[in-house]
């Protein structure tokens, strides 16, 4: 090596470190304009998570924002920009971990300066950004993350919202479906991702199951790790134990992944599978599930999503726009953004909305969207209820439908306030209304 | 019974596929002295090269189960080679004689990039290309099924490993390819070239990489992130087995496969440590790996 | 006299930092606590690298240090920062005690891999602890620091204060431990380990106590980390974020106690712009940066400040 590259790179590197600084000050001068909102989106762009979730929920986000600043939304969202401002999305990466992204929601809003934060997919993100956000007082949706110590653990939030159910919410619900539908189950079986998710969503399930049949049996739950892939060995497993019902709160790839194995191996025809997010795969099986086979959306999204203007507006524009109908992620993404177009519409600011004028509007708000009518009355006004939805695949000639479709009202699979989740599925359900 | 005829079939499934996630590992290793955390990547470039390949010739109306065969092999086999030789002629030709460690950690920054690159190409939708595995079909013990693609792939496994065996041990080139992991500076000074031998083992290493993608691609959805998630279990094979040891790979991933399959059937809760327990217990013993040989000590 | 001078600007610069972070915004006090921390793993990492050993398994420390706050607040009450730093200090030390009586017989590869074993194993009990939240982890209690409550808003400077009197404690020591007999005798053991058992010096020993320090600073690192970010969760112990600590190690060089502070905040701060300005491709651009720092320093980011030109080739 010679001596003259270390000098040349020592010159590169300061001027690099002199642009980034001004880049830095540019950044801090070049503060939000007064005509445009600024949001932050972060969602999974990299890793396991980013195909069947992060890059369909930006999408749908993407789309929603486009329409919004031209004003194309159908009623009551036809007017143009929020509160009469550009909607301008700052897209960040959720990948790297609580602490990483705790440093990114800081840049977003010291940095970037947005307005609000939209975002967040893990559970362990949503856990770590709720006192950040109070602490910072910037007004922020989670839009899909499922877990219920989200609002548990957030006394008195004032900035933190969630606009989609918690994860106890599909396991109530999936328990509720099979109580109907296959009354006669009596050997149950479980495959779980090694992690959080998988571990509260089996939690859940057994426990809602021995309120509501109590007469079938858990014989197996198999633990493989998360983005595994193959499943051969937990197939034979399960096989073994001889179960009539396989319930899965797997996602994405790996829950196609096991689909596809568990139906090549025979063990579909042995089992009906109940996928808590098999929406997801709907249009992608290709009929490679059996007819039968359970499955959840979270709630009214993705192929659930009831007929309404907005939601056959969302269908077409999406499927214009990427060649497939939306899934669940892409609704709830775009659901999180109406919610902030009718905070903002809505509380009646001038110019941009401060977060304490959004909070208070979306607080207890109920407002329309993709799923329906959307009631924040959870967690004192921040967490949404809304109905859970389970439906039976069914693929004939190409086509891939759903039938024997049923919902459950959100008082129905929901705890009310000041009630533990686990707490009130073990003391069967009290305040429950079913109808 | 099943359940022991269960864990024996699942384990030497498992450990098939390991064997052929791990070989091109450890022959990259033997010869080269590289660990190539990459090794991931070209096990991603050769499922999702696989499974748009499948994915086109299934799209034409195509139903022949031959031809989905070639096409996973071609496909494979040309993406594999032509990384291979790209990463080894573009980058790791200049890095030679470095440090063993900054090595891992050049093939660490290849895997950055190649993650991008790969979502760059293939977008982040999952791959599906189900079909050669459904059309394979399956047999019954008792409740027990077993697909017969598995049982390909691990013919396949054992033919990989007998001819890497055959390759190194019984040919002219295994012979020289021998003495470089001997003593690289002699052999270099005897005539052999060294660094065509470095092309073409980087070369075979990266494409046996790309294979053990291509024939997973079928059982599986092809996702961004699965080559980093295969590099770990890579490693713990290779490791325990002995670094560069074609045979000690071929025991490693049996004792792991085996190890799994037990603790699945019989303790499913355990099945997170199992893999670093069997390593972690190989290496108290030894140290080196079952295979591996301790390097002589220089004064 | 070169020693003090090198203490002296050591101070400085902290108090510089100090200062200037009184008129920084809050988010650069914020990645500037994280960037310090991160510092004090890499340079566990280094102190190891300094004797021919590289860790892939330094989350585990990492990992130990951040649960210590963690657990600490939550079941024992400890709410002063100095204290659950201390706890995490003495869990790491003891666990690192018993793991270095294994780990020092290991060298090259194996003992990469056998340290990442130890990390993921705690990543997978920590999994498993479905009472601590798995893999969703949990917050971190609001904490003092010797009586004085951080009010709204100061959280973030009080961390960096506390990160950086630490920091510059750990470094004037390690300063002078560089220097000190074991340190030299690390550098030996590299170099040529027969050597210095002829002349000797026990090299296991040495090792060890290498070892033990090595897990110890890092332990501190991950404790300012829960302190700051508020929440600690499995990954800290999972494989890539001590690959992480590598690359950074790298990107510094071993040529001084101050090259991995530099290091590591040179690579928050790539990485936060990249992820800003480029969200899809934001690992290729980690990747060609380290790429081109191997190709033209290969003694790190350090070799930029020292005089000895020749050194590099």
């Amino acid at each position: 090596m010679t001596t003259q590259q270390p000098r040349l790179l020592k010159r590169t590197l300061l001027s690099v470190a002199l642009a980034s600084v001004g880049v830095m000050g540019l950044a801090g001068a070049a503060n939000a304009q007064d005509d445009t909102f600024k949001v932050g989106f972060v969602t999974f762009l990299s890793g396991g998570a980013s195909g069947p979730f992060g890059v369909p929920a930006a999408q749908g986000a993407e789309i929603v924002i486009d329409a919004i600043n031209e004003g194309t939304l159908p009623a009551p969202y036809d007017s143009k920009g929020v509160n009469g401002l550009m909607l301008e999305s700052v897209v960040v990466d959720e990948a790297g971990g609580p602490t990483k992204q705790v440093e990114e929601y800081r840049n977003l809003v010291q940095r970037q300066n947005v307005d609000a934060v939209i975002g967040y997919i893990s559970s362990g993100d949503c856990l770590a950004i709720g006192p950040v956000a109070e602490e910072m007082e910037m007004f922020t949706i989670a839009f899909d993350c499922g877990t219920s110590r989200l609002f548990a653990e957030l006394d008195d939030p004032q900035y933190m919202f969630r606009t989609g159910l918690d994860a106890v919410a599909d396991n109530v619900g999936a328990a509720r479906y099979l109580a109907e539908t296959r009354p006669d189950a009596e050997r149950i079986a479980g495959i779980q991702q090694n992690y959080a998710w998988g571990q509260d969503s089996w939690q859940d399930f057994t426990l809602a199951m021995e309120q509501l049949m109590p007469e079938a049996e858990i014989i197996a739950n198999q633990t493989p790790q998360i983005f595994q892939g193959s499943y051969g060995t937990e197939i034979s497993a399960l096989q073994t134990e001889r179960p009539e019902i396989i319930h899965s709160s797997m996602w994405g790839g790996d829950m196609e992944s096991f689909v596809l194995q568990a139906n090549a191996r025979g063990l579909l025809a042995q089992a009906d599978a109940l996928l808590t997010t098999g929406e997801s795969g709907l249009h992608r099986f290709d009929g490679q599930a059996p007819n039968g086979t359970i499955l959840g959306g979270r709630g009214p999204f993705g192929a659930f999503m009831p007929d309404n203007e907005l939601s056959e507006w969302f269908r077409e524009a999406y499927e214009a726009e990427h060649g497939t109908p939306p899934s669940y992620p892409a609704s709830k993404a775009a659901q999180a953004i109406l919610a902030l177009k009718y905070a903002a519409d809505n509380s009646g600011a001038e110019g941009v909305p401060s977060s304490e004028q959004l909070a208070a509007t979306l607080k207890g708000a109920e407002f329309p969207s993709v799923s329906g009518t959307v009631r924040m009355d959870l967690a004192n006004g921040h967490q949404a209820v809304q109905p859970m939805y389970y439906g039976e695949y069914h693929y004939e000639d190409g086509e891939a439908e759903l039938r024997n479709v049923r919902s459950y009202p959100g008082e129905c699979v929901s705890a009310p306030d000041g009630y533990n989740a686990q707490q009130w599925i073990k003391e069967g359900f009290p305040g429950v209304d079913c109808d | 019974m099943l359940t022991v005829w269960a864990i024996l079939i699942d384990g030497f499934i498992y450990a098939s596929w390991l064997f052929l996630v791990a070989a091109g590992l450890t022959v990259i290793y033997g010869v080269m002295r590289i660990l190539n955390m990459a090794h991931g990547s070209l096990y991603a470039l050769g499922a999702y090269a696989a499974a748009s390949a499948l994915g086109w010739y299934y799209a034409q109306g195509g139903d022949q189960l031959w031809i989905a065969f070639a096409i996973i092999a071609v496909s494979a086999i040309l993406i594999g080679a032509i990384s291979g030789l790209i990463i080894e002629r573009g980058l790791l030709r200049l890095m030679y004689g470095r440090d063993e460690i900054l090595m891992l950690i050049i093939t660490f920054a290849v895997l950055l990039i190649l993650e991008d690159v790969m979502k760059l190409v293939w977008g982040t939708t999952p791959y599906f290309a189900w079909q050669p595995y459904a059309a394979m079909g399956r047999f019954n013990i008792d409740v027990l099924t077993v697909s017969q693609y598995d049982l390909l792939v691990m013919a396949l496994s054992v033919v990989i490993g007998l001819g890497l065996w055959f390759w190194l041990e019984r040919t002219n080139m295994g012979k020289i390819l021998r003495s470089i992991i001997h003593d690289r500076e002699v052999s270099e000074a005897m005539g052999v070239n060294v660094r065509r031998m470095f092309t073409i083992t980087f070369m075979i290493g990266a494409t046996l990489g790309a294979i053990a993608g291509g024939v997973t691609a079928p059982i599986i959805s092809v996702v961004p992130g699965i080559g980093v998630e295969v590099i770990v279990l890579a490693f713990a094979v290779v490791v325990t087995g002995g670094l560069g040891s074609i045979t000690g790979a071929a025991v490693g991933a049996v004792i792991v496969g085996l190890a799994r399959a037990t603790s699945i059937h019989t303790m499913p809760e355990l099945e997170l440590f199992i893999i670093y327990a069997v390593m972690a217990t190989v290496l108290v013993f030894r140290p080196h790996g079952l295979f591996g040989l301790a390097a002589a000590r220089k004064i | 006299m070169k020693l003090e001078r090198t203490e002296l600007s050591l101070i400085g610069v902290a108090i510089a930092i100090a200062i200037l972070a009184q008129f920084s915004p809050n988010w650069l006090v914020f990645t500037l606590t994280l960037a310090i921390s991160t510092a004090l793993v890499v340079m566990g990492v280094v102190m190891l690298m300094r004797a021919g050993l590289v860790s892939f398994g330094q989350g585990l420390f990492y990992c130990l240090g951040g649960y210590a706050v963690g657990l600490g607040g939550r079941f024992l009450g400890i709410t002063d920062a100095l204290v659950l730093v201390g706890l995490g200090v003495v869990v790491t030390t003891v666990v690192a005690m018993i793991l270095g009586l294994l780990m020092t017989r290991y060298r090259e590869i194996f003992f990469a891999m056998l340290s990442l074993a130890f990390s993921m194993i705690l990543y997978g009990i920590l999994v498993k602890s479905h009472g601590l939240g798995s893999t969703d982890g949990f917050g971190v209690v609001d904490w003092t620091l010797l009586g004085f409550t951080p009010g709204d808003g100061q959280a973030t400077t009080t961390a960096l204060m506390l990160a950086l009197v630490l920091a510059l404690a750990i470094a004037l020591f390690l300063n002078r431990y560089f220097k000190s007999s074991i340190g030299l005798a690390c550098e030996a053991i590299r170099e040529n380990e027969v050597r210095v058992e002829y002349m000797g010096i026990s090299h296991r020993k040495v090792l060890y106590i290498n070892y033990v320090l090595a897990a110890a600073v890092g332990s501190v690192g991950g404790s300012m980390t829960a302190l700051a970010a508020g929440h600690v969760d499995p990954t800290m112990a999972y494989w890539t974020i001590s690959g992480e600590f590598v690359f950074i190690a790298i990107l510094g060089g071993t040529g001084h106690v101050a090259a991995p502070f530099i290091a590591a905040l040179i690579f928050t701060l790539v990485r936060t712009y990249a992820v800003e300005l480029a969200p899809n491709a934001w690992q290729m651009i980690l990747g060609i940066v380290l790429l081109l720092i191997i190709l033209f320093l290969p003694k790190g980011i350090w070799s930029l400040f020292t005089r000895k030109k020749g050194a590099a080739s």
